[in-house]
């Protein structure tokens, strides 16, 4: 592995490296055996701390109650976010400055505030039930995101496509929609599908505005059954919950992502816009930059 | 009107409260970015793969449950931290390996040649990092990095839904007293968060022109 910072290592540089490999792998093991002694010294992997995990109603309330409402937030508000970002993608390149310049505005607006304080807002305002003030929240702010990458996708495609469009005799919004939104779409899925690995983790706000997702349920559930005798072992299967989903979907990006070789530059140039990394995970293949 | 003057005190403490949270992660993140960032550069492998599994844990799980460790799991297991101190831990856990990422992709994007180039005409390597990589890297790193103090900012909020007075709490407390000037107290709460995050993204975009035009 050739690195800016080094060359391939060679005898002396192998022996200082795995030394310093087994110094840290033992460094590591010992501090992990210290949690794990300190933990098992609370009692915590005690067999009263997890037996009601054999009762298949708690899995049914954390499964269909808590995991199953998240996933179906988040699914719906991923819908209505590419829905919303498709739109204000195409408004915010119109040619007319009364579309152009008020969807603009509206968009800093959306992206440069916390999404927490729009769910809530929602839900006040318009008296909303917490399902969709969450909904409406995540569609909102992820719609401003994911439409900005398109937008950046849609700018970094050739000048010919749209001019080939124009020539043809279609329409500009024509163009626009037939010719150039599709290629950019496409270049930009895998951005999109980063985003809404976001807007699944960003889901779990809905514990902050009361609904009773994931997060909320594994507490109710744990202060039903006794917060300090069960309150870790539920954190710990919410937290294996939602590693599980979100590593799949992120690994089903990156996959997504090797798979759409075409527009990489314009990607680079998309993540740049929205903010690489900014929240998202980050999703890289083979020649998408050294990694 | 009369409400927001006399509302005044309660959104400035709340901004203020949320400015010092921000600055405090950064200064504990940003420090703890560099070092991860550090270890999945490093020749090492073990370091690569510990920095490795901190960061896709900790960018996998939602931030909101990294809040509820440190508010409600960890205070039963024995140390008592206050709140104010468990949101910033919560969110330098959350930020470092997101600035992590921003570092290392900044130095992996210095062209290979670059240090080649260095060695060949003899550097060591503190030479070559310190006068052809670090000075190339850091300006590519930069604009990242406010990107993901943008999403720090935004992510404090997340503090204000467990115990901790911030802009967001402060909404929520206004919203309860003046039910009727809901519009306003929103449009004042969110033009605060903006004044951080829009300048701060005016800067990462007019810095990131500037690199552009250099490479």
């Amino acid at each position: 592995m050739t690195s800016v910072l080094y060359d391939v290592p060679g005898p002396r540089a192998r022996r200082r490296s795995l030394i310093a490999s087994i110094l840290t792998g033992v460094g590591l093991a010992a501090g992990l055996a210290w949690v794990i002694a300190t933990l098992a010294g609370e009692g915590l992997f005690d067999y009263e701390r997890w037996d009601i995990f054999q009762d298949p109603l708690v899995w049914e309330g954390l499964l269909v109650r808590g995991l199953l409402t998240t996933l179906q937030v988040a699914a719906l508000a991923s819908v209505l976010a590419i829905l919303v970002g498709s739109v204000f993608a195409v408004l915010r390149l119109s040619s007319l400055a009364l579309v152009r310049i008020p969807v603009t505005i509206v968009l800093e607006f959306f992206r440069g505030m916390p999404v927490l304080l729009m769910m809530f807002f929602i839900l006040i305002l318009f008296a909303t039930s917490q399902y969709w003030a969450v909904v409406l929240g995540l569609a909102l702010y992820n719609g401003a995101i994911i439409g900005e990458a398109l937008r950046s996708g849609i700018v970094a495609l050739p000048k010919g496509q749209r001019e080939a469009g124009l020539a043809l005799g279609l329409t500009p919004l024509k163009a626009r929609l037939l010719i150039e939104f599709p290629q950019a779409f496409r270049a930009m899925a895998p951005i999109v599908v980063a985003q809404l690995v976001v807007l699944l983790k960003d889901s779990s706000l809905g514990y902050i505005v009361g609904l009773q997702e994931l997060v909320r349920e594994q507490r109710l559930q744990a202060e039903f059954f006794g917060f300090s005798q069960y309150g870790f072992s539920f954190f710990v299967i919410t937290l294996g919950l939602f590693l599980t989903v979100n590593l799949t979907l992120s690994w089903f990006a990156r996959r997504l992502a090797a798979r759409t070789p075409g527009g990489r530059a314009s990607r680079r140039a998309a993540r740049r816009a929205i903010g690489e990394s900014a929240d998202t995970t980050v999703i890289r293949t083979a020649g998408d930059g050294r990694a | 009107m009369q409400f927001l003057i006399e509302s005044g005190d309660v959104l400035l403490e709340g901004f203020l409260a949320t400015l010092r949270m921000l600055a405090l992660t950064v200064l504990f993140a940003l420090p703890l970015g560099v070092v991860l960032a550090g270890m999945r550069i490093s020749p090492v492998p073990s370091l690569r793969w510990v920095a490795t599994g901190f960061t896709e844990l900790l960018r996998n799980t939602p931030l909101t449950l990294v809040f509820f460790l440190l508010v409600f799991v960890i205070p039963r297991l024995g140390p008592i931290i206050p709140f104010p101190v468990s949101a910033i831990i919560a969110l330098t856990l959350y930020t470092a390996p997101f600035y992590a990422e921003a570092i290392r992709s900044g130095v992996n994007s210095v062209p290979v040649g670059q240090a080649e180039a260095a060695r060949s005409v003899g550097l060591t390597f503190s030479q070559t990092a310190v006068h052809v990589i670090i000075p190339q890297a850091v300006r590519s790193v930069i604009p990242p990095l406010i990107n993901v103090t943008i999403a720090l900012t935004k992510n404090t909020s997340v503090a204000g839904g467990f115990f901790v007075f911030e802009l967001f709490a402060s909404s929520k407390r206004l919203a309860n007293s003046y039910a009727d000037e809901t519009i306003a107290i929103f449009l004042a709460i969110a033009a605060c968060y903006l004044l951080v995050t829009i300048p701060l993204g005016r800067i990462a975009d007019r810095l990131e022109k500037k690199v552009a035009v250099m490479r």
